[in-house]
């Protein structure tokens, strides 16, 4: 971890970190006898933006629930190859799943606020991990509303409902409620396509944001918001990996016929 | 509709069968509305002496009886009350902890359906069966179980009263035991609803901030449901503080009012059972008029868990 983390990847003002924070190793999945993901292998570095694209049923999202392992709620699943996070692997049986959620947090596609308050529903995380201390929490909230961009409008109400929130302040406020947990990783699935343009935008700005202190994973199907707030794109069709390489590059000159395909709207 | 128009003609022809139909189900509803007004009008004029000779007198005396014409429902309505409260007591960790269960997966599906048509079909089970299997097994078990407990609770505070001597079979235990047993299915059945109403999302969401089974369940889930949970007990009150038969059969019909369990006690449905048949003159009129409270009193339960069943469901279509 030393040896890399000092190293520079690139120019841009992001803060370097190791570019194999994240790794898959030849991963395969299946859910009973059907494969949704053929020996992927890919490395996903530290506070970047990786978006994950492809069209409807490519196995991007599929990916994305193994970080967390959230896949195992489903029964007759399995896999084969390894995903190292920090090169300590996710599946080995000294980790436990609980930790693992914790240090890597997801926001979905609908966002998903808890019936509490807006307070109670940042500090969630916590109070499951055996927090209760006030001080604490409180500035938890504050600083995870802050960093879900939600502060201003929320700081006046933290004590109503989630509920009586916007469809944009709710998908912010569970990202506060993510970000509360100080996870290494933040899976996005989807995190904007239930949102109005408005609220789209400013959830965009805030990834730009956010990616100062967590890697960012998202899966799109909006190939715009995949230009503009991700480092790097990974293509995904029928459970493979196509191509996988800078942003930049996979939209301007894509090497693979197929990704060339689908970023001009040929399918999918 | 113009009769030039030959479409419109053709139309008007066959409307015979809809404007048919359309009455008859018109009748049928309003037939069912006049049903209750005229049970309602009946019980309140059957009521009407016993109305004006006793009048709020009648809710807090407790006195009946029947050869001096003295009547007083105050110790009924209590026993309706402490009957149903204890049965709910009994029932709602029991069908709440069912109805977990059966909005989980601890169980394979085939094994969950079964135990829901189990509990289901409680409720199909004729109430005055209830009642014998009261007499021939509760009884007896409660006759053990009273002498045990008033000699174990002899000199303990507040159980010794709860559990004094003579512990007999008959008692508000004995009929809140099986009450509780009677409205399980309906407390399972709504409270199992509410559960599985959860959006999936939500159980998600507290899983990927890392909260265990138990955590979710209890810290997201089941608030989520609260209100339909809420709704539930309302109503299997509403059941309890109605249920006649095996009640009448098992609480010993008294109209002593006594702190003990293991005394017998009485609710109201349980004296229009056992005295209509031998009542006359001002009698008859008080029985009306306990029947009077007991509606007005059931029907508000009803209401008010239909109202909050009304509000739980709105509540969770605004989550999705």
């Amino acid at each position: 971890m030393t040896e890399t983390s000092a190293r520079s990847v690139d120019a841009k003002h992001v803060s370097p970190g190791r570019p194999d924070f994240l790794t898959v190793r030849n991963f395969d999945f299946f859910y009973g006898k059907k494969q949704a993901l053929f020996d992927i292998t890919m490395d996903i570095p530290e506070k970047r933006v990786t978006a994950l694209i492809g069209p409807s049923g490519c196995g991007k999202s599929t990916l994305l629930r193994n970080f967390n392992r959230m896949n195992e709620l489903i029964d007759g699943i399995r896999h084969s190859g390894d995903i190292r996070l920090l090169g300590q692997s996710i599946f080995d049986k000294t980790v436990e799943v609980i930790a693992l959620r914790r240090s890597v947090g997801m926001v979905f596609q609908k966002s998903n606020p808890f019936p509490k308050s807006i307070y109670e529903n940042v500090v969630y995380g916590l109070r499951i991990g055996g927090e209760s201390k006030k001080s604490v929490l409180d500035e938890a909230v504050e600083r995870s509303l802050r960093g879900a961009a939600l502060w201003d409008e929320a700081k006046d109400r933290l004590h109503e409902s989630a509920l009586g929130l916007s469809g944009g302040q709710m998908q912010r406020l569970c990202i506060a409620r993510a970000i509360a947990n100080r996870p290494k990783v933040l899976l996005m699935d989807e995190p904007c396509s239930a949102l109005d343009p408005i609220a789209t935008v400013k959830v965009e700005e805030l990834i730009h944001e956010l990616k100062q202190e967590f890697t960012i994973i998202i899966v799109t199907h909006n190939m715009q918001q995949a230009t503009r707030c991700s480092d790097k794109t990974a293509f995904f069709y029928l459970g493979k990996l196509i191509e996988f390489a800078e942003t930049q590059k996979i939209f301007s000159n894509p090497v693979q016929k197929q990704t060339e395909d689908y970023i001009t709207g040929r399918f999918g | 509709m113009s009769e030039q128009d030959p479409k419109s003609r053709a139309i008007a022809e066959i409307r015979l069968g809809p404007d048919l139909f359309h009455l008859l189900c018109w009748v049928a509803s309003a037939a069912a509305v006049a049903t209750l007004g005229l049970i309602i009008y009946e019980i309140v004029s059957g009521a009407w002496p016993a109305m004006q000779k006793f009048g709020l007198g009648f809710l807090t005396s407790s006195s009946w009886v029947p050869n001096r014409e003295n009547f007083g429902i105050f110790p009924f309505i209590i026993g309706t009350a402490a009957s149903s409260f204890i049965a709910i007591l009994f029932a709602l960790p029991l069908g709440l902890a069912i109805a977990i269960f059966l909005s989980e997966n601890f169980l394979p599906l085939p094994v969950r359906q079964v135990v829901r048509f189990v509990v289901e079909m409680l409720a199909a089970i004729p109430s005055v069966v209830y009642g014998l299997w009261g007499i021939f097994v509760v009884i007896p078990l409660m006759k053990i179980f009273g002498a045990w407990a008033v000699s174990t609770f002899h000199g303990v505070p507040v159980l010794e009263t709860l559990f004094a001597p003579p512990a007999y079979g008959n008692s508000m235990l004995t009929a809140s035991i099986v009450l509780a047993l009677m409205i399980l299915p309906t407390l399972t059945a709504i409270s199992r609803n509410s559960l599985t109403a959860v959006p999936g999302t939500l159980r998600e969401g507290a899983y990927a901030l890392g909260a265990t089974r138990w955590e979710a369940i209890l810290g997201v889930i089941l608030p989520t449901a609260a209100p339909g949970v809420v709704a539930a007990t309302i109503l299997a009150l509403g059941r309890a503080m109605g249920e006649t038969m095996a009640v009448a059969m098992l609480i010993g019909n008294s109209s002593r009012l006594s702190w003990s369990l293991l005394s017998p006690g009485g609710t109201l449905a349980g004296l229009l059972a056992n005295q209509f048949g031998e009542a006359e003159g001002m009698q008859v009129n008080s029985l009306m008029f306990a029947a009077l409270i007991l509606v007005v009193i059931t029907l508000f339960v009803n209401l008010l868990g239909e109202a909050v069943l009304r509000y739980t469901q709105n509540q969770t279509a605004g989550i999705r």
